[in-house]
């Protein structure tokens, strides 16, 4: 399939706002279960929102790019009973929305006590939405990545590997760009964020190995033979009925193929999952915030080219009947 | 069963001399649908949209070869995968007659549709920015100020090969559905379930065999060409009339 730039930074973009979401409310609940005394100011957290909200946003603003008529974007919410494209319409502002509202609670100090537990523990009202806007994130990874797995035209894509890595490199993004944050403003939370973000991107790096493994191995979903219905093979296309691109042509292949697929495997294994593993250990051991900031850039660049390749290598059954290129 | 309009075409007549494609385009880009913009047209690249393509297919090795012209549009499949996926609605399916449609004032262009279609039916329209297909000709088969014989999709009426009908495929007794049900007529890739309701007619090999007393008249024992003797007129005869 053609890439499509728009795409590929939506994808990224709200997966790193996501997953900061996640972990910033995982490192607020480190400290309610953890020890009584140690916490983060309520800035802090909503600051961090804040920066979320930044990538969600910039997300949302790069996936208008890709339609040819924005301007009746509403309706895309119309559908959200079949299509999952729908739901992510709605699950997107939905996130968002809470993502304001934990900001909101936490820089105003909004926390009344919603329920206290035998082992006095308490719940207030910024954890309470926090879990909301945590678990709404992880809602949308599923959204968003079942767009592509319900695309059962595409071997490739259709597959619980793409909802699983979809989340895990969300997670993963978003842990690294907690970790800088908290890293930049010292805050107490760095070493919990860096060893998630540790744990998150290694994980994530073996997922992504799993699923390119899965795809090496997958037959051809349909043949020639039955997308013509002759028997008399071989079969081959003479011409596809005109000489020039169309649409099936060039939505559905990706130009450079192969061998650039190949290559930009290798870099955003790099990119997005080995080096900033080691920079990030390296910032944790040293302390040194700039390391954890270099592991976000880099893994962000790593994540839009492993989408860039998710994409190029989903081959649609279309292509079938496009063989001989005029 | 509801209605179920769709084309049925003959891969055994059909020569691959694109006149459903022409006519397509013409009608279509003038009319309701339309229209079906290009880009480049008279450049090294042309590029457009059309909802109706003829592909051509070489099958076997050579010297037993056979040439496969192959049209191929949207088959306006019963299960069709590209209308949930829609986040619109702007692509539906009607209940009346099965055509499945694309409503250009709600489509925004996302091209969701085009990934769920598995036979490349559907193409973008870059400069109105919507997606479009073929729509069975519905401005002609519901105009009533055509002769009803005309109203037909304008691929079917344009072929001189006779190799496209039109018709309801769930009515046993259309024209349609008896070429389907005489001549074994098929769907295009049914293992994805989308249950496609256009139908192609195989190719028939047209093959006479011939024995070897059908070589020689039985009725000429001596193997003398030319006139048969003709006996007297009362001569005996089978029907002891006479043999004139
Ligand atoms: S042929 Fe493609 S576009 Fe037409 S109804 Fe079937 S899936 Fe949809
Ligand atoms: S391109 Fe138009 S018709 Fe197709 S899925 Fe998107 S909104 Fe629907």
């Amino acid at each position: 399939m053609q890439p499509a730039f728009s795409v590929l930074f939506l994808t990224t973009l709200i997966g790193v706002g996501q997953g900061m979401l996640v972990a910033l409310v995982a490192g607020q609940w480190y400290y309610v279960i953890g020890s009584g005394e140690a916490w983060e100011s309520d800035a802090f957290y909503a600051k961090g929102a804040a920066i979320a909200l930044v990538f969600l946003a910039a997300g949302l603003l790069a996936s208008f790019f890709h339609l040819a008529n924005p301007q009746r974007a509403w309706r895309t919410a119309t559908r959200w009973r079949t299509s999952w494209l729908s739901r992510e319409v709605v699950v997107l502002p939905a996130v968002m929305g809470l993502a304001v509202i934990w900001a909101g609670v936490h820089w105003f100090e909004v926390k009344p006590v919603l329920l206290t537990f035998s082992n006095e523990k308490s719940l207030d009202l910024t954890m309470a939405v926090g879990f909301l806007a945590a678990g709404a994130s992880i809602v949308l990874y599923v959204v968003t990545a079942m767009i592509y797995a319900c695309v059962r035209f595409i071997r490739e894509w259709a597959s619980g590997w793409t909802v699983t890595n979809f989340m895990l490199m969300g997670l993963a993004s978003g842990f690294t760009a907690a970790a800088a944050y908290a890293a930049l403003s010292g805050s107490r939370l760095t070493d919990f964020l860096v060893a998630g973000a540790i744990g998150l991107t290694a994980l994530a790096g073996v997922a992504r190995a799993a699923h390119l493994w899965r795809n090496l191995h997958l037959a051809p979903p349909s043949t020639l033979r039955a997308a013509i219905g002759v028997r008399f093979e071989p079969i081959r296309q003479i011409t596809p009925g005109f000489g020039g691109p169309s649409f099936n042509t060039t939505e559905f292949s990706v130009h450079g193929g192969a061998g650039s697929i190949r290559g930009l495997t290798w870099d955003f294994f790099l990119l997005a999952f080995l080096l900033p593993v080691l920079l990030l250990a390296a910032g944790g051991l040293s302390g040194e915030g700039p390391f954890t900031v270099f592991a976000f850039v880099l893994q962000l660049l790593g994540l839009i080219v492993e989408r860039w390749v998710f994409f190029a290598q989903g081959r649609h059954v279309q292509n079938l009947y496009y063989q001989a290129q005029g | 069963m509801s209605k179920q309009l769709a084309l049925v075409i003959d891969l055994n007549v059909c020569v691959g001399c694109h006149a459903c494609v022409t006519s397509c385009k013409e009608w279509n880009t003038s009319g309701w649908a339309g229209p079906l913009p290009d880009t480049n047209p008279y450049g090294a690249q042309p590029s457009g949209v059309f909802f109706n393509r003829v592909q051509t297919f070489e099958c076997g090795t050579f010297p037993r070869t056979e040439t496969i012209h192959f049209p191929k549009s949207c088959l306006h499949c019963v299960d069709a995968p590209c209308v949930p996926v829609c986040p619109t609605g702007a692509s539906y399916k009607r209940e009346e007659d099965g055509i499945v449609l694309v409503d250009y004032d709600k489509c925004i262009g996302c091209k969701y549709c085009s990934w769920s279609c598995p036979y490349g039916a559907r193409e973008f329209d870059e400069i109105q920015g919507v997606m479009k297909k073929c729509t069975l000709c519905i401005d002609r088969i519901y105009d009533t100020s055509l002769p009803p014989e005309r109203r037909k999709p304008a691929c079917v009426l344009a072929c001189p090969a006779g190799a496209r009908l039109f018709g309801d495929v769930n009515d046993t007794e259309s024209e349609a559905s008896r070429a389907i049900i005489d001549n074994a007529g098929y769907q295009l890739m049914p293992e994805w379930g989308t249950n496609p309701a256009n139908h192609y007619l195989p190719r028939r090999k047209i093959k006479m065999t011939l024995h070897k007393d059908e070589l020689v008249r039985a009725d000429n024992p001596l193997k003398v060409e030319g006139e048969l003797p003709k006996p007297h007129f009362n001569a005996p005869s089978i029907d002891e009339m006479s043999s004139w």
